[in-house]
């Protein structure tokens, strides 16, 4: 069968260095297609050119879709021919409703007036093609992620979708919405949509993918075909890393003291609908250089409490106490919760963890800027001298401290906001989905860091949708459930099954 | 990497492009201001430079400059102030009518007079950073409250003339202790005073950031940037030292100038604000204290706000219901000229000091050569454009 999209000999250069070199990518028809690579393979880039985001001549090669050859000029091109792209972050805008959203800019109109009947009846088909139940007057910010993204996929569906295009689709989902989202995929598959999943989530593309390709510094390393029974995950790994992951997750002895840090009873109610309880009376402790774990689905109320202990920056009506060394302390500000040795690194770590604007150096030293400075006075020497010693120690891939953080890669600026919080220099570390959408060998890194951390005495609170990382990583884990600790296991007892059973045995 | 910067310098010509390209916006306004100068100098025939102009350009912009110290706090802090022009007539109102109705001694009505800005500063703070309305709305109150208050104060009125001792807050000069004749040698002393000290003080961060191995600004730049500065300052302070010496206003603004850069570019508080700007849910999770930071910010505005407004007054040495009309469009021009970012968390207390210049000079070149009022905003409207445009031409490339 003929491919619905053949990319030959593709390269693309950024002032003289190599982003893509020579990259082929063959899609056939009705195909989920997954490319696969580190941060920096070359993955965004690709899907730059094929979109017409970098038209031609700005990229060398050939570029086939429906047996032609194309040269798009801009988006709005490609998507004439059947290519949409949907992006990680989604495009979607919040306080219009669903069925403004899916025609926004494409509205079924007769001068210029909108025939509402139309567009919201068009609406309600397409949300049932992708599941999804709700009403096309619903605004798309009261719904949750996973729901948005559907949306996404609705617009998209809107236009003659012949070949999507998925940016890390799964990587704000929690698992059931993933497996969802996948199976629609696979419902799109039938009806002969093409689909080209870019995903770090390798067990997720071993379940879905036909074909899978690889891409490493800019060059194809291989494809894989699936049609042969399903790919190992290994190799996939050592294919898009270059070199055998023997562990993915590293080895080490815990050395677990005495209890450092307990919450009792602890409270907290939705900020604006205040008589919502979203934590209900928890109670949890953290030993000395003890890793634990928090698990549960997007929802439970995990970056909630966390917030909410971390200078109350969620929710109000905060009740409950929070002990530190078995002393009562008062956390009701960020800078208390800082001196009493806590630090947040939190899940959204460009609208919440970072002044993208800024350098390495200026962000490492915001949350401890007196440790760089005397009387007030910041001395600039020692900022730099600091920001380079986290630089080394995180081995944070940049051109220099100076560099602004929006120009790194998700790894990088994590290993920014992890250095920030490190020189604050705390006592128990609440890390928040610390890896998400990091790929595969800078995860290893912050594993091997959290790893160190705890070696050295520091409690880390490790809240993660993948289950496979808190398993690999922690001592004990909770499970959190609306509101509520609704199990604890040691590491040793913990399997996935464990921790999704208490889940669903407790939301009965 | 620290190591490989050290003992593998790459060549002095491609670090110096780097360093040129990095740094361009201020070099870039640096030179704009000299070309503007040089234009103006030779199409008026040498009136601009002359000592009597100088002094005129100084005494003309001292209050739109004080103003644009405090609102580049504010647009770095990703806000805006546009009450600055009806606080700063209610400001001279006020002192009008204390110093002039009431005959009270100008120091403590120059300091009930701060007091009242910093309040009329606390109140719009406390509406934006506690009450969360924006700034716009907030100050665009404001501009209409004070402009009716000072009518209100002054019974729509010109109260004049204020005391001398006020008076020379604007024009006075800094007295002479030397018998110099014709030239003012305390003032041109100062100046080389201060323009050495610069030299010294470049010189000492400079050492520093190399001992901590930090990227340094090539010796050659560092030479032609500083020898520039200090040459353009003694002859500054020669040319005014000429007519009746330093103004006393300079002093002032000069003081305050060095102040705010200071604070902006070395402190914690400066460095918050930055991160304030920037990313305000990132800085309050990292700890700082952005709405207590945001009020002090607007508090700050105001008392400076007030001072423009002495300082105005003072040399009209009466007080007009019109005074400090569209003085805040003046103000806001200066910053985004100078390079601060309507976004927030960038700009520079030199770019704003420089493009309030830019507009200063280009006032008074204009002016000289006799161009009507009309086209001096059309042209002053252009050159604000222009240098917005040339600044997101070179973010985008």
């Amino acid at each position: 069968m003929e491919p619905i999209l053949e990319m030959r000999g593709i390269s693309k250069s950024f002032h003289g260095v190599n982003a893509l070199a020579d990259v082929n990518l063959t899609v056939r028809p009705g195909e989920i297609h997954a490319v696969v690579g580190e941060n920096g393979a070359g993955k965004s880039t690709l899907m730059k050119v094929l979109s017409g985001v970098y038209p031609y001549p700005e990229y060398s090669g050939e570029i086939r879709f429906m047996g032609q050859e194309r040269r798009f000029k801009g988006i709005a091109e490609s998507e004439a021919q059947g290519i949409i792209i949907i992006h990680q972050e989604l495009a979607l805008v919040p306080l219009l409703s669903i069925a403004e959203n899916i025609f926004l800019g494409n509205e079924p109109a007769r001068y210029g007036v909108i025939d509402w009947a139309l567009a919201h009846r068009r609406t309600r088909e397409l949300l049932e093609k992708v599941g999804l139940k709700e009403s096309p007057a619903t605004l798309v910010t009261d719904l949750g992620i996973g729901k948005q993204q559907l949306v996404e996929i609705a617009k998209a569906l809107s236009k003659e979708v012949k070949l999507l295009i998925l940016d890390e689709p799964t990587a704000s989902l929690n698992e059931s919405d993933s497996d969802a989202l996948l199976q629609l995929l696979r419902g799109l598959k039938a009806q002969g949509i093409a689909c080209i999943l870019i995903s770090h989530k390798l067990n997720e593309i071993s379940k879905v993918a036909d074909a899978i390709t690889v891409l490493r510094d800019g060059s194809t390393i291989t494809t894989l075909d699936c049609k042969d029974g399903p790919v190992s995950e290994d190799l996939i790994i050592k294919a898009m890393v270059g070199r055998e992951m023997a562990d993915r997750y590293p080895p080490r002895t815990p050395k677990v003291g005495d209890t450092v840090f307990e919450l009792r009873d602890w409270r907290v109610f939705h900020p604006v609908h205040t008589d919502r309880e979203v934590v209900r009376g928890l109670n949890l402790s953290v030993k000395r250089g003890e890793i634990v774990g928090i698990a549960g689905l997007m929802g439970a109320g995990r970056t909630e409490l966390a917030m909410s202990v971390f200078g109350r920056s969620y929710g109000r009506r905060i009740a409950g106490t929070a002990l530190m060394n078995g002393q009562p302390v008062d956390v009701s500000t960020v800078s208390k919760a800082v001196d009493h040795g806590i630090a947040y690194v939190t899940e959204d770590r460009k609208s919440l963890g970072l002044v993208l604007a800024d350098t390495i150096a200026r962000n490492t030293t915001l949350s401890h800027l007196d440790g760089v400075s005397q009387h007030g006075v910041i001395d600039e020497g020692r900022e730099f001298a600091v920001a380079n010693d986290f630089r080394g120690k995180l081995a944070t891939r940049c051109a220099g401290v100076h560099q602004q953080v929006v120009n790194l890669s998700g790894g990088n600026q994590q290993k920014v906001v992890l250095a920030k919080w490190l020189f604050a220099n705390p006592t128990l570390l609440i890390l928040d989905e610390p890896t998400r959408g990091i790929d595969v060998g800078a995860k290893y890194e912050i594993y091997s860091l959290v790893a160190r951390l705890a070696e050295e005495g520091r409690s880390i609170l490790m809240i993660s949708s993948e289950m496979p990382e808190l398993l690999g990583m922690c001592d004990r884990i909770y499970v959190m459930n609306q509101g509520a600790i609704v199990a604890e296991f040691p590491a040793a007892e913990a399997t996935q099954e464990k921790i999704m059973w208490a889940i669903v045995k407790a939301s009965q | 990497m620290e190591q490989t910067i050290l003992t593998n310098p790459a060549p002095v010509s491609q670090r110096m492009g780097h360093f040129l390209k990095q740094n361009l916006r201020e070099y870039g306004m640096l030179i704009s201001l000299v070309a503007i100068m040089v234009f103006f100098q030779i199409m008026t025939d040498g009136t601009l430079l002359q000592p009597l102009n100088l002094t005129n350009l100084v005494l003309q912009n001292s209050y739109i400059i004080i103003m644009a110290l405090g609102m580049l706090l504010v647009i770095v802090a990703g806000y805006i102030d546009l009450s600055v022009g009806s606080v700063c007539g209610f400001i001279g109102a006020l002192a009008a009518v204390l110093m002039v109705t009431y005959e009270w001694h100008f120091i403590p009505a120059t300091l009930v007079c701060l007091l009242v800005g910093g309040a009329i500063g606390a109140a719009q703070g406390w509406f934006v950073a506690y009450f969360k309305i924006p700034s716009f709305i907030v100050t665009l109150a404001g501009m209409l409250v004070f402009k009716g208050l000072a009518l209100a104060l002054l019974h729509g009125q010109s109260v004049g003339p204020f005391p001398d001792t006020f008076q020379k807050l604007s024009s006075g000069f800094i007295p002479d202790w030397f018998d110099g004749g014709e030239l003012r040698l305390t003032s041109l002393l100062l100046g080389v005073l201060v323009a050495l000290t610069m030299v010294v003080m470049a010189w000492r961060t400079r050492s520093n950031q190399k001992l901590h191995g930090m990227e340094v600004e090539p010796m050659a730049l560092f030479a032609a940037r500083n020898s520039v500065f200090a040459v353009l300052l003694v002859a500054l302070s020669w040319l005014l030292a000429s007519y009746k010496g330093l103004p006393n206003v300079l002093i002032i603004m000069f003081a305050l100038m060095v102040a705010y850069d200071f604070i902006t570019s070395r402190t914690t508080i400066g460095r918050r604000i930055y991160a304030l700007g920037g990313n305000e849910k990132a800085a309050r999770l990292s700890g700082v204290r952005t709405e207590r930071l945001a009020f002090y910010t607007f508090v700050n505005m105001g008392v400076l706000a007030a001072l423009a407004g002495l300082v105005f007054a003072a040399r009209l040495n009466t007080a007009t219901p019109k005074a400090g009309l569209g003085f805040e469009l003046d103000v806001i021009a200066a910053c985004f000229i100078g390079g601060a970012s309507a976004s927030g968390g960038v700009g520079k207390v030199m770019g704003a000091v420089i493009g309030a210049f830019v507009m200063g000079v280009m006032n008074n070149g204009m002016s000289i050569l006799g161009v009507g009022i009309d086209y001096q905003q059309v042209i002053k409207g252009l050159v604000l454009l222009a240098a917005v445009s040339v600044d997101v031409y070179n973010k985008n490339k």
